[in-house]
């Protein structure tokens, strides 16, 4: 395997609030391959957004990243200046978000936005911007682009917007895509075209993402790894097919079973008794034993990362691997 | 696009003719005018001479049509007092009310806005906090009260500035400007303060308010995302998002500041427009009372019709009629 284009060693993003320290990232680590899709998959809250934000260096005040690292195309982003981040920001990793509606101002046309993407890291007359920008809306299907520069986004239906943003987002080509939820404002049949072309720029611009969501059955379409967050922890990660075969962690096993495609027809929804840990004040342990029907008394200590070929996890009593389980 | 101007146009004209009903039917009720047109000494005869002269035994709607009739020929009657056209007379003194009112509302707006956007950018910095501190001052302090320390300390104590009048002018259009004399100038700066330190303060927190809301979004979180400087992202994206209510606010304060610095101008003993209808109502001089609020009205029908086109200009939801 070569080397990953991003590598992130025990992140840890912390907001220092008026009401406590709130530990939205805490130890995270996964690595990334050239053109490699994973998918980070958690609840509301479980700090995967800020996992994202993270990456980038735009964590917003009060919070900061207080431990950890990230590399980037073989470069340490967590002590680099803003500028040298700047620098980085659109042309080596950018970022789509979920609503569109809200990502692109209303006051500028979609051609002005391109071209203020477009100048933020090179220099090119406005007649090349132009070709560059109306090559990038045909290449996210987006039908007469060249009219379509001097459109305002309200003149755009939100799957189209979404399109817009995508297309600012890989201008540069970066090595790396955070995509926050892109698609979970749109309507189904939008929400399909648009996966499916994702992957398809990701294979021809090598582009790698990490795709962030709360819905795990668009993530498994997409990603060919996972890693399922839970109270800012990773605590489970491995390639898509085995993880959902096979979960080893009781809230990986919980998220797929409360799937709505996994109940019988007519039977109640399965779902995940109780509800996630405040961020201010996690449990001693395993943040996810009090939901947990495996707890034990060992999970008042918080369990490591367990590695095994290419699959890890953390927790004492991991699903379908009771015989190998330490006394 | 024209169709919009259109449909402006006619609620501008329908605006202005329900307000010269008001304006004529307001000033009607106060009562006969005769009285203060002829001496009390005169006779019956003179008396009933200078009734029919003036219309005044005509009916209402008479007198109003006779009155609509001249306005629209360009004429609003003679002073009572000074015995010229109406016209003339607020002619002569607009310049004096426009160059002033129009350097302390830009001024406040430039420096307001900008002040603004600081405090709204970096709203935990100490001038952050000064910035609005000082906002509160403006908001709060009576402008008479802060006109008359203003000649105290600048013109009295330090005598730095005049205290009071126009200084030197300079003739342009066959019309008596001050600004372009550095006299005229040092003349200006006091009253201009005056006017503009509350508008400064609302600019101030109009621009805060737009800054810290706008900086949250997600549309410069993106634009942050896409590798846009700093700078590009409030020059670009924020002064945009955040010109509506500014250009709104603006517009509103011009209108009133140009009808009504009457307080400013008193103090300063500034020959404005402001000062010519408090004089007009002390001394009941009919025909500049009904004028000026005319004109006042016409003044702010034409600055909010400006405003709309701007608003058409500026955001394109608004051009085209989109209902988000």
């Amino acid at each position: 395997m070569s080397d990953p284009v991003l590598s992130v060693r025990d992140l840890s993003t912390h907001f220092f609030t008026r009401a406590g320290v709130l530990k939205a990232v805490n130890g995270v680590s996964f690595d990334l391959a050239r053109g490699e899709i994973m998918g980070l998959v958690g609840e509301s809250g479980s700090g995967k957004t800020v996992t994202g934000f993270s990456l980038l260096g735009l964590v917003d005040a009060p919070g900061r990243i207080v431990e950890g690292s990230i590399t980037l195309n073989g470069v340490e982003l967590t002590t680099l200046s803003e500028a040298e981040l700047r620098a980085r920001r659109g042309r080596e990793i950018s970022m789509i978000f979920q609503d569109p509606i809200a990502t692109l101002n209303p006051m500028l046309t979609i051609g002005q936005q391109i071209k203020l993407a477009i100048d933020a890291h090179e220099r090119v007359s406005p007649r090349a911007a132009q070709a560059r920008a109306t090559e990038l809306l045909t290449q996210v299907g987006i039908p007469s682009a060249a009219a379509r520069l001097r459109a305002y986004p309200h003149e755009f239906s939100g799957g189209m917007r979404q399109r817009v943003a995508i297309a600012i987002a890989l201008l540069h080509r970066p090595s790396v895509l955070v995509a926050d939820e892109p698609t979970t404002a749109l309507d189904v049949s939008i929400q399909a075209q648009i996966l499916a072309q994702m992957r398809d720029l990701a294979r021809e611009t090598g582009t790698a993402m990490v795709w962030i969501s709360h819905d795990l059955a668009v993530v498994s379409s997409l990603a060919s790894k996972l890693a399922v967050m839970y109270a800012g922890r990773i605590v489970e990660a491995g390639p898509t097919a085995r993880l959902l075969r096979d979960p080893h962690h009781p809230y990986t096993a919980g998220l797929i079973a409360s799937l709505p495609a996994m109940a019988k027809p007519g039977a109640p929804l399965n779902q995940i008794a109780g509800s996630t840990p405040s961020l201010l004040s996690l449990p001693q342990g395993c943040p996810f034993a009090p939901r947990c029907t495996h707890a034990s008394r060992q999970c008042t200590t918080d369990p490591d990362m367990t590695q095994q070929g290419d699959r890890q996890w953390r927790c004492f009593h991991p699903l379908g691997q009771t015989a190998k389980e330490p006394a | 696009m024209l169709g919009f101007i259109i449909q402006r146009f006619l609620q501008a004209v329908l605006v202005m003719a329900a307000m010269s009903v008001i304006v004529f039917g307001g000033i009607y009720a106060i009562g006969n005018p005769v009285d203060i047109v002829i001496p009390p000494e005169a006779t019956q005869e003179i008396r009933e001479q200078t009734i029919q002269r003036l219309g005044l035994d005509r009916p209402l709607y008479e007198q109003y049509l006779i009155f609509m009739g001249n306005l629209l020929q360009g004429d609003l009657g003679r002073s009572f007092v000074y015995n010229i056209p109406v016209l003339e007379l607020i002619g002569g003194r607009l310049p004096a009310t426009l160059e002033l009112v129009l350097i302390s509302v830009i001024s406040a707006t430039v420096l307001g806005v900008s002040l603004g956007i600081y405090a709204g950018y970096r709203p935990d910095s100490w001038v952050s906090k000064t910035i609005m501190a000082v906002s509160v001052l403006g908001f709060s302090v009576p402008s008479f009260w802060v006109g008359l320390i203003l000649i105290l300390f600048f013109a009295v104590n330090l005598g730095w500035l005049p205290a009071g009048g126009r200084g030197n002018t300079v003739e342009i259009w066959g019309v008596a400007w001050s600004f372009p004399t550095l006299d005229g100038l040092s003349h200006i700066v006091l009253p201009a303060i005056n006017l503009a330190l509350f508008k400064l303060a609302m600019m101030i927190r109009l621009a805060r308010a737009g800054t810290r809301e706008i900086m949250l979004t997600d549309t410069v979180k993106f634009a942050r995302a896409a590798g846009l400087s700093e700078g590009t992202i409030l020059r670009r994206h924020l002064l945009k998002l955040i010109s509506i209510p500014i250009i709104t606010v603006f517009g509103l304060e011009l209108g009133s500041t140009l009808a009504f610095a009457v307080v400013t101008e008193t103090i300063f003993s500034w020959p404005g427009v402001g000062k010519l209808i408090i004089d007009s109502i002390a001394v009941l001089d009919r025909p500049v009372m009904v004028a000026y609020l005319i004109l006042v009205a016409f003044l702010f029908v034409t600055i909010n019709f400006v405003i709309d086109l701007v608003f058409a200009l500026i955001d394109p939801r608004v051009r085209h009629g989109a209902a988000t």
